[in-house]
């Protein structure tokens, strides 16, 4: 009978009540809900299985292994922390919508079977846009438009792929892929648009910064990480995997370099840290896999805080451009210190979450031989403390002060956050409650002498040289003196110029593919006012059509 | 009275209720003896879905005159399966229809219902009968009534896209005569299975590839296939709700159900498409009807029109199913004329009811009713939904099983080409969506309330159907699977 218990089937069932409960009581159930449903995850035994029989097809909606535990825990909590962080916000929809995503993420990632997964895929896809249409502006919902239309692609090859899979190998169940031939790239392909891996990315930095406030906390866990989830399942140890996440961790970073705002900046960091989480699933070792699973886990929460700080100075001050932030440190000192906590987390800090899960990735490829793997995934690092741990607050919470005095957030954001900083924190200093739950048994210490100093050189090296700038920069124009210093400093020409090829190359790319969408848009809307389509056609072009298909048809009837 | 001499009144039922209820007075006597037979005719369609099932064929010949003379009901899995959509679409949406009646055609109402009820027989007349020259008859009983239904449409238009459909029916009507003529003097049978043992006979005969091809495009008319779809948006924007709603349930369905009975039945499917290029045809003219149907749709600025060319694109996936030529595709064919009359039935009984509340189904009029009107818009979303293929919803159903048929036809190039039509409608359902949720809704607008309950619970009838067989698919993927294997002669 507790089989029957399918903790997605009761989220999205107790996503319903949230539409016409009235605000305390919706409060108390968005509370109650994640807590009964994190319990009954927390129930599941390792090995179980639920096998239903359904149009003579078998399908497997519930199998919960070491793999997809750890996803389902962390999906639950994080359902819970986004509520928290949620509270006050009186809009149902959004609520209603943030719930049911969650529960088509977690039943994604217990899904035992393809056609199960396919549901839960396409019920991601239509409660995600949700939150960010909610935001409730126009720039919001062309972005939302965009997102769907993306989605539907990748959710349209998904669904070709599975038919092409069960067509070739007659079964359903959802392991890894071992045939060749379209079955497999068609999955592949849609699994990496959801992976955001470029150059299939461009809904993300496009979509999540148009979220409404605490819709992105949401988008930042659930659909990059099933994808990841489904990759780890489906595509362990493919090569080309190695190489996409390689370049996504950098391709991140470096465009999160360029841009002005702070959640844009932050979007471009999941690519980044989930580069980080493909390229595990192309080493596909057990240490690979499970530091990816872990990574997955610590991720979603320093990015779900992080992303909460940046959506608590958005909501309080309702500015997000860094050019027009500064000096909010007096006002919000708790949002701050938080945020910084989740900063040295991504950044892979000593005594937070990143530290011990993102060097699992850097260790397996080390362990596999993978030299320049290892470097680039160290370069990416650098780049992720420059700018999520000391740009983004510096010119945010520190650095000029742009005259905001914003109160600080309110409180159940605060505790949202402040439970998110605590997991970080914990995680980071007792990892072995973490290794307890991942797929394969590690045998890993993050503690290691040379991890740490490896580390802790890296990291130290770029703060001096962060704090090294800003104390040379001074003055009022941040930005062009910033480019200034690196152009006068002789060797740099090149780095500057391969990044600005980069972000020129990525920005005319995802500038030609939504130029592409807007200009059919348009081109809709022209055709809508000038009228041709819309009129009547006489009865003498029917009969004319109608004599055509006749004649063609005879006469190459008769012909033949 | 056995199952067999009980199966023939689901169409008589409505057909004598007819001439009753154009002399009742008034507005309840009228719509409740015809709501009374329609869900007569419902009881007896489910009793003979079911007769079938067990028995395989069910055969009755009117008047005791044996069959080749007489004319005979020759009910299998295939027409079982077409009829019970349609009562069951009539019952429903008779039970609906009255408040939108009472509103758009104020008067006269028994003389509406009656043709209602004619319509009603007429499809079932043509679904039921083993006899091609009946199948005639009763396709003219069924037109003539919904052209004059359509023209009672409030809108002065409506009678001028009456007229162009009479015009293009009567059309359609007459290939169809014709190449029923052609088999007339070729066999000297108008019996369907008498038919189908003659015509072997003959072999190579220009007369028989001639009529044949009158066939087709007769009732290629009738079911809309592009580029002969010209008659229908008028007449689905301008006919009253209860009507749109019905004939774009059916009407279509009913048309490509007779032609598949032509082409796989009456004459055999490796005559039909070696004879003429059938697949060929079929093929290029579903893909024609996907996109121009879709693209068109998008460009709308009518819901109701919108509806009607996402009708023409749907009719595409049908002739798409039935050009493989392959059980799994005649499947995916029936499967989804019957998964279409429900998201189609649903998406005209929301726009029905918007009209009700608003006056106008002009997209415009759209803009911010979703808070207004939560029930009928979330009922409007949830159908398109099924319409675009978002499991767990039948049209997922429909597009898993189309597709599958594409592959296993070794056409995997038309996987791409299903795929971005229905990409396509995605985009007008999402329209829609965006308009009735994200717009504002203006100021000058005029004040509307939800629907009534009456109103609302058939709407979500049909919804709820949708998602009940986009999970229980035993009853509409058994049934159009058996009704594949029936025409094509498999299922005994």
């Amino acid at each position: 009978m507790s089989d029957w218990l399918h903790p997605a089937l009761i989220l999205a069932l107790g996503a319903l009540p949230l539409a016409i409960l009235p605000q305390r009581a919706r409060q108390i159930w968005q509370l109650a809900l994640p807590i009964v449903v994190l319990s009954i995850v927390m129930g599941l035994e390792n090995g179980t299985q639920v096998t239903i029989e359904l149009a003579g097809l078998e399908l497997t909606p519930l199998r919960a292994d070491g793999l997809s535990l750890v996803f389902a825990y962390i999906f639950a909590l994080i359902l819970l922390i986004g509520n928290i962080f949620a509270l006050q916000v009186d809009d149902s929809a959004q609520h209603v919508a943030a719930t049911l995503y969650a529960a088509s993420g977690l039943g994604a990632v217990l899904a035992g079977d393809l056609i199960t997964l396919y549901v839960c895929w396409e019920v991601m896809m239509i409660a995600s846009v949700w939150l960010i249409w909610r935001r409730r502006r126009q720039a919001a919902y062309d972005a939302g438009f965009r997102y769907l239309i993306v989605h539907a692609l990748g959710g349209m090859l998904l669904l070709a792929g599975i038919i092409a899979h069960w067509q070739q190998t007659g079964s359903l169940a959802f392991d890894a892929f071992t045939t060749t031939g379209p079955a497999f790239y068609l999955i592949l392909v849609a699994f990496l648009i959801n992976a955001a891996a470029p150059p299939l990315h461009a809904w993300m930095p496009d979509a999540y910064p148009e979220a409404s406030v605490t819709g992105t906390v949401f988008l930042s866990a659930f659909t990059t990480k099933t994808a990841v989830y489904v990759l780890a399942r489906g595509y362990p140890g493919t090569e080309i995997l190695i190489w996409i996440g390689v370049f996504m961790t950098l391709y991140g970073v470096t465009y999160a370099f360029l841009v002005n705002d702070i959640r844009r900046l932050l979007a471009y960091h999941i690519m980044s840290q989930v580069g980080y989480m493909v390229a595990g699933v192309g080493i596909g070792t057990a240490l690979a896999i499970s530091g990816t699973a872990a990574h997955a886990f610590t991720h979603i929460l320093y990015k779900a805080l992080l992303l909460m700080g940046a959506g608590a100075v958005l909501h309080m001050t309702g500015r997000s451009r860094l050019t027009d932030l500064g000096g909010l440190y007096r006002s919000m000192p708790v949002t701050f210190l938080l945020y910084m906590v989740g900063g040295l987390s991504i950044s892979a800090f000593p005594l937070f979450s990143g530290f011990v899960s993102k060097t699992m990735i850097i260790e397996a490829a080390a362990v596999d031989g993978r030299g320049v793997v290892f470097l680039l995934m160290m370069l990416a690092g650098v780049g992720t403390f420059m700018s999520t741990t000391l740009k983004l607050p510096y010119y945010t919470f520190l650095g000029q002060d742009a005259g905001l005095r914003p109160t600080e957030a309110p409180l159940n954001m605060r505790l949202a956050m402040g439970i998110a900083a605590l997991l970080c924190f914990l995680i980071g200093i007792m990892p072995g409650w973490l290794y307890a739950i991942l797929p394969y048994p590690v045998d890993y210490n993050a503690y290691t002498a040379s991890h740490l100093l490896k580390e802790a050189q890296l990291l130290l090296f770029t703060g001096l040289a962060f704090f090294l700038l800003v104390n040379m920069l001074g003055g009022k124009n941040k930005i062009s003196l910033d480019l200034d210093w690196f152009y006068r400093v002789p060797g740099r020409h090149a780095v500057i110029a391969l990044r600005d090829g980069i972000s020129g190359a990525d920005h005319q790319f995802r500038q030609g593919f939504m130029s592409l969408l807007r200009r059919g848009e348009n081109y809709v809307s022209h055709l809508r006012l000038t009228g041709w389509p819309l009129r009547s056609w006489p009865t003498g072009s029917m009969a004319l059509w109608t004599a055509v298909v006749l004649a063609l048809l005879l006469v190459a009837g008769l012909r033949g | 009275m056995n199952l067999t001499e009980l199966m023939p009144f689901s169409v008589l039922i409505p057909l004598i209720a007819a001439p009753l209820v154009a002399l009742l007075p008034g507005r309840v006597a009228p719509w409740l003896v015809a709501s009374a037979s329609a869900i007569s005719a419902l009881a007896i369609a489910v009793a003979t879905w079911i007769g079938v099932s067990q028995a395989g064929v069910l055969r009755y010949a009117f008047g005791n005159w044996p069959p080749p003379i007489g004319i005979e009901y020759r009910v299998d899995a295939a027409n079982a399966f077409v009829a019970l959509l349609i009562t069951a679409m009539a019952a429903i949406m008779l039970i609906w229809g009255r408040a939108t009646v009472n509103r758009e055609v104020p008067e006269r109402q028994g003389a509406f219902y009656a043709l209602f009820l004619l319509a009603v027989s007429g499809l079932l007349g043509i679904t039921l009968t083993g006899d091609i020259f009946n199948v005639f008859v009763f396709l003219e009983i069924s037109s003539l009534a919904t052209y004059a239904l359509i023209a009672h449409g409030g809108d002065r238009r409506a009678l001028l896209a009456a007229f162009r459909y009479l015009i293009m029916g009567t059309v359609g009507a007459t290939f169809l005569l014709i190449g029923i003529g052609f088999l007339y003097i070729m066999t000297g049978t108008l019996n369907m299975v008498d038919l189908a043992e003659r015509l072997p006979a003959i072999g190579e005969s220009r007369a028989l590839q001639v009529g044949l091809a009158f066939i087709v495009v007769g009732l290629a008319l009738k079911l809309a296939l592009f580029p002969l779809h010209l008659w229908l948006p008028n007449a689905y924007t301008y006919a009253p709700s209860l009507v749109s709603a019905f004939i774009a349930a059916t009407a279509t369905k009913v048309a490509l159900y007779v032609m598949l009975r032509f082409i796989f039945t009456v004459f055999a499917p490796e005559y039909s498409f070696s004879a003429l290029p059938l697949a060929m045809a079929f093929t290029v003219l579903a893909i024609g009807a996907m996109f121009a149907g879709s693209w068109l749709a998008l460009l709308q600025d009518n819901l109701k029109r919108l509806l009607a060319y996402s009708s023409v694109a749907q009719v595409g996936y049908m002739v798409l199913g039935v050009s493989f030529g392959t059980v799994l595709g005649l499947s995916a064919s029936f499967l989804h004329l019957f998964n279409h009359g429900l998201m189609k039935g649903a998406l005209f009984v929301a726009a029905g009811i918007i009209f009700h509340q608003t006056g106008s189904v002009r997209l415009d009029s759209l803009r911010g009713l979703g808070r207004v009107m939560p029930w009928t818009l979330t009922g409007l979303a949830l159908a398109g939904l099924s319409l675009i293929g978002i499991p767990p919803t039948a049209g997922f159903i429909s597009k898993w099983y189309l597709i599958s048929a594409a592959i296993d036809a070794q056409q995997t190039w038309l996987v791409v080409l299903i795929l971005l039509s229905s990409l396509m409608a995605l985009a007008y359902i999402a329209r829609l969506v965006e308009l009735a949720w994200m717009q504002p809704r203006p100021a000058d607008a005029p004040q509307v309330s939800e629907a009534p309950i009456g109103l609302l619970a058939p709407l979500w009838l049909l919804v709820l159907a949708n998602f009940y067989f986009g999970i229980d698919t035993r009853l509409t993927v058994g049934g159009a699977t058996a009704a594949a294997e029936a025409l094509l002669g498999m299922g005994g």
